[in-house]
């Protein structure tokens, strides 16, 4: 067990100096920015305002940008270090595989996901002060979600990690994967819906196994749905489950698919030669 | 100690061990040696349990380097071909190795010392900044300090300077007392005082094995 958390707490430091890792936080942290600036909290457009408006519009953005930015930091981690040959030395100790593998996923997580929470704490304050009311259900609902989407691309990121022969191949699979999720948000599964005449459940389905769908439906999810342009994927889906069974479905199932990929992944790196 | 079981192991069509037979006994100094490509590193690498083999097996101490990879690994020092890049401070690296392995880092900032390497001057920089023998120079004083009882160098003089071949060759014979020292090598002249075993490998196969009389 030591050993699991020394490799996450060092794999987190190597993380903290890296450039990448830099530019991820600024990125984040700079729309929050850009928000504040822009005076997002004080406008008033369809009906909702102040903090609740900016944290969906950072949640929207991020749906779209963390599952890529995981992605292409993460899919090399195991594939790289096999490749510039740090995995032949580091595992001539005497450390468990699983160790190793489950402590760079614990330090990762770390490292991908507090900088996006970071950020939103950091407008809830900056909203206190500046007056706004802060809309604790929302709040709290994000920072569910973010764990959750960190978690399932993570898994994700390293499974492919795990399998690939070189670094160049990972980061096109994983671009490939962004590409074919974020093709089915909405307006895909519709066109397909409406071509086909398929029946709604299938869409339905089909909708539900993509997580970055599902996150931006249960990002909408608290939001009175008279006033949000949630599209009618989302509509459906809101209108057909209850709304507490879809926020915990929204939580647990990008959690569980992320560690089924990451245990996948484990099960490859086991089998295969780590050099 | 190593004993190594009709062992193949194939790379695609390539045929990197095949069938190799050997044992490694405590007091055994062995340079490894072979053209390139012969199949030294691969051996090497099945031993610390990286590969898993097409056929044949590897038994250290009657352990299975990949089944019981911690034990075998606690009693191994290895010092690779090529020094990797990695990323962590020689703080951060000399943590990992103390934490994982139980050495004292006093011992690793001795053996850095009598290498003629300033420990101290370096703690905060990435390993990847340092020379390349520099870098040398530390795995070797790790793998020193971990005084364990298998000790695997896969050339690790490349680039080192003569004088420091010599702290290290002097170093080296200090330390391998009932030791099993296995040395890949292309310069067995350089290795003629510490070795007491030669065994040369070719396509895969061992086609000599001879002890020499000091
Ligand atoms: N990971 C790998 N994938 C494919 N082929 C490999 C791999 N590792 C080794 N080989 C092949 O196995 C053979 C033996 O390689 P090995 O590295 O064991 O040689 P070596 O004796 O250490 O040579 P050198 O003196 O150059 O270090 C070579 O033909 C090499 O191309
Ligand atoms: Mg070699």
């Amino acid at each position: 067990m030591k050993n699991l958390y020394l490799i996450a707490f060092l794999d987190l430091k190597e993380s903290l100096r890296a450039k990448w890792f830099l530019v991820y936080s600024l990125v984040f942290g700079g729309l929050i920015a850009l928000f504040f600036i822009a005076g997002v909290t004080e406008s008033q457009v369809m009906g909702f305002s102040g903090l609740s408006r900016l944290l969906l519009m950072y949640i929207q953005i991020t749906i779209i940008i963390l599952p890529i930015f995981i992605l292409i930091t993460t899919v090399r981690s195991i594939s790289g270090d096999r490749d510039n040959h740090i995995l032949e030395y580091m595992l001539s100790f005497p450390i468990s595989l699983k160790e190793y593998y489950w402590g760079k996923i614990i330090g990762r997580f770390i490292t991908v996901y507090l900088p996006v929470l970071l950020a939103m704490i950091i407008a809830i304050i900056f909203g206190v002060i500046k007056g706004a009311s802060i809309p604790w259900s929302i709040f709290f609902l994000y920072t569910g979600l973010l764990f959750a989407l960190s978690s399932s691309f993570l898994g994700i990121a390293f499974f492919i990690s795990s399998f690939v022969k070189s670094s160049e191949v990972a980061l096109g699979i994983a671009f490939f994967v962004w590409i074919l999720l974020l093709a089915f948000i909405d307006i895909a599964l519709i066109s397909i819906m409406m071509s086909n005449r398929l029946d709604e459940e299938l869409i339905i389905f089909i909708a539900l196994i993509n997580p970055m769908e599902i996150f931006r439906v249960s990002a909408i999810s608290l939001f009175d749905p008279e006033l949000t342009v949630m599209g009618p994927v989302a509509f459906y889906i809101l209108d057909t489950i209850k709304q507490s069974t879809f926020i915990f479905i929204s939580i647990a199932y990008p959690i569980l698919l992320g560690l089924g990929f990451a245990f996948m992944g484990f099960r490859i790196f086991k089998k295969k030669d780590l050099v | 100690m190593i004993k190594i079981n009709n062992l193949t192991k194939k790379f695609g069509k390539n045929i990197s061990l095949d069938n190799v037979n050997i044992e490694f006994n405590k007091s055994d100094y062995i340079a490894l040696m072979g053209a390139n490509g012969a199949g030294k590193t691969t051996l090497v690498r099945s031993i610390l349990g990286y590969y898993h083999p097409d056929s044949g097996s590897v038994e250290i101490n009657g352990l299975d380097p990949i089944k019981d990879r911690v034990e075998v690994l606690n009693n191994i020092s290895f010092v690779p071909q090529l020094p990797p890049p990695i990323k962590l401070s020689i703080s951060e690296l000399m943590e990992y190795i103390s934490k994982s392995t139980g050495v004292d880092k006093g011992q690793i900032e001795y053996f850095s010392n009598e290498m003629k390497l300033d420990i101290k001057a370096n703690i905060n920089k990435s390993f990847f900044t340092l020379s390349g023998g520099m870098k040398q120079k530390l795995l070797i004083a790790i793998s020193l300090a971990r005084k364990s009882k298998i000790i695997i160098y896969d050339e690790p003089t490349a680039n080192l300077d003569p004088k420091a071949r010599d702290d290290f060759y002097r170093l080296l014979k200090d330390n391998q007392e009932d030791k099993t020292l296995l040395f890949i090598t292309h310069r067995l002249e350089e290795v003629q005082d510490i070795v007491n075993r030669e065994v040369y490998m070719d396509l895969g196969k061992i086609v000599s094995d001879k002890a020499i009389i000091i």
